[in-house]
């Protein structure tokens, strides 16, 4: 369902982010993108979801070639996927309940649908006390797990999220590390980048190592091994 | 459709009201803003007022020989009255300019006297000329200037006021083209003010309209509650504005009716009230919404 073709990725002709980079990731999988700060996670990561675009290679997603949509094409495109970042990036003027309704109103759901959704969600996510409280009355577990409410309201096909814990404490990565993998016990693909050597080993899934912008290891049941 | 459009309102008066100290900044510059445009229209009412009352003041007068029958006169009054430039021609009689002499000078006793000795009325037959416009009276002096009618005619005030009328003529050309050009640059620098303002705080949100992209928001709406905030910031300054003029324009009308007199600027303003709002609703609700429209797009590009 994921497919990268030989992407590359320069920044003014010298700078290497990716270089020839092939991968393709199923339906259902949990898969961790490994590596240090700079080897290319990101850049994957925004390949994916088409804030950026490959100086070479193709991206597909589903029946989309993402390096190919164009601008007024994105939004409906980003409504398949879910998106989960470290710094969060909740709307600070919207309230929990708010931030995760919105990610529905985007996609113009009528207000019953989402009066009824948006509660559940986030009882999942374990903040039904907190529906009300603003971003920043959160702690920072308690925020990403709003994120991750909103990324997976819509019934994405597939969670992507970028360092999510790198945040937090290991009490709270290992919170949404659980969270994370209810979601794809429950059938979404999800895609995770972390340097997290602790995260990857207790995962025992799928594990995709970057270095310096080239995949140097992809193992069925992965460790975090660097060279 | 619909619950896109009922969403971006919802959005942007809930923005309003939640950035709460921003949007009070943003509403107290476009507020300043609206004073000036508001000032504008009602200075221009002040010039338009003070060019008709110098206007007024000018005029030029012909005095007649006083054997010059009465007919004549009447006939060139008529004669005049058809010329394009002049706008009307009023007539003094002697008898008349006697009898208001009369009346001037009734607690001047050397003066009644002195008439009362005279068998004959001294004073000349006149006619006041008024022109359309205060450039014209040169053509006017030209016309009466001709042979055929030089020889009725005694004196012309205007050769007298000639420098005077010429110098009110240039002052009233001067303060109407003037006001024009002060009104239009004005209204820009209070619309680049606006537009800054708006950008600042749009400038303010641009993570927020990053996550809305992300999360799969279309442009409109990212754009749309930002565009309904700007002009619900311009509606709100431009009420505001019209409230703070009300009690200046009472306080200095009266000085001013000093200079120009029967100018009566608050009675103008408190008739024209309506009109003004209207005025800088439009202006406000506008520039509110077009310095919204421009400043989001920068950020609506990936």
């Amino acid at each position: 369902m994921i497919v990268f073709q030989s992407v590359s990725r320069k920044f003014n002709g010298h700078a290497t982010a990716l270089e020839d980079v092939n991968f393709e990731i199923d339906p259902g999988e949990f898969v961790s993108l490994a590596g240090r700060s700079g080897a290319g996670k990101s850049t994957i990561i925004k390949l994916l979801i088409g804030e950026d675009r490959p100086s070479r290679g193709r991206v597909f997603f589903g029946q989309y070639e993402v390096n190919k949509l164009r601008d007024n094409e994105l939004p409906a495109f980003r409504r398949h996927i879910g998106v989960v970042f470290q710094d969060f990036r909740l709307l600070p003027t919207k309230n929990a309940y708010e931030n995760v309704a919105f990610a529905l109103e985007v996609s113009g759901r009528p207000q019953r649908e989402i009066a009824e959704l948006v509660p559940q969600v986030l009882d999942m996510v374990g903040l039904g006390d907190k529906t009300n409280n603003f971003p920043h009355e959160l702690s920072g577990g308690e925020q990403q797990r709003v994120a991750i409410a909103r990324a997976m309201i819509h019934r994405p096909e597939v969670i992507i999220a970028d360092e999510p814990t790198g945040n937090l404490d290991p009490f709270h990565t290992a919170e949404i590390i659980k969270l994370l993998e209810k979601i794809n016990q429950l059938g979404t693909t999800v895609l995770l980048a972390t340097h997290d050597k602790e995260v990857i080993n207790n995962l025992e899934r799928r594990v995709i190592t970057l270095d310096r912008g080239h995949i140097i290891r992809d193992e069925k049941k992965g460790k975090y091994i660097l060279v | 459709m619909f619950t896109v459009i009922s969403r971006i309102f919802h959005f942007g008066f809930k923005n309003f009201s939640r950035n709460g100290w921003l949007s009070t900044a943003t509403v107290a510059i476009m507020t300043l803003a609206l004073l000036v445009f508001g000032g504008l229209i009602l200075f221009s009412y002040v010039t338009q007022q003070a060019v008709t009352s110098i206007e007024n003041k000018i005029d030029i007068s012909v005095y007649f020989n006083t054997n010059t029958p009465e007919d004549q006169i009447l006939n060139i009054q008529q004669s005049l009255e058809q010329l394009p430039q002049v706008a009307n021609v009023g007539y003094v009689s002697r008898d008349q300019a006697l009898a208001t002499f009369q009346q001037n000078h009734a607690n001047d006793q050397t003066i009644t006297q002195a008439i009362n000795e005279l068998d004959t009325n001294p004073l000349e037959a006149s006619l006041n000329i008024k022109a359309k416009d205060p450039s014209q009276y040169g053509t006017i002096a030209d016309y009466l200037n001709s042979p055929n009618l030089t020889q009725y005619i005694d004196t012309v005030s205007y050769a007298q006021n000639q420098d005077v009328i010429q110098r009110l003529a240039t002052i009233v050309r001067i303060m109407d083209r003037g006001g024009w050009a002060a009104t239009i640059f004005l209204v820009i620098v209070a619309g680049l003010v606006v537009f800054n303002t708006i950008r600042l705080a749009i400038y303010s949100s641009r993570e927020e309209i990053s996550v809305m992209r992300v999360v799969g928001a279309s442009n409109s709406l990212v754009r749309g509650p930002f565009v309904v905030d700007g002009m619900l910031s311009g509606a709100i300054a431009a009420i505001s504005s019209v409230i703070l003029i009300a009690p200046i324009v009472y306080f200095i009308s009266p000085y001013l009716d000093n200079f120009i007199p029967n100018l009566g600027l608050f009675g103008y303003f408190s008739s024209h009230i309506l009109q003004l709002l209207v005025y800088e609703l439009a202006f406000g609700v506008i520039i509110g919404a077009f310095s919204s429209f421009f400043a989001v797009r920068r950020y609506l590009r990936n």
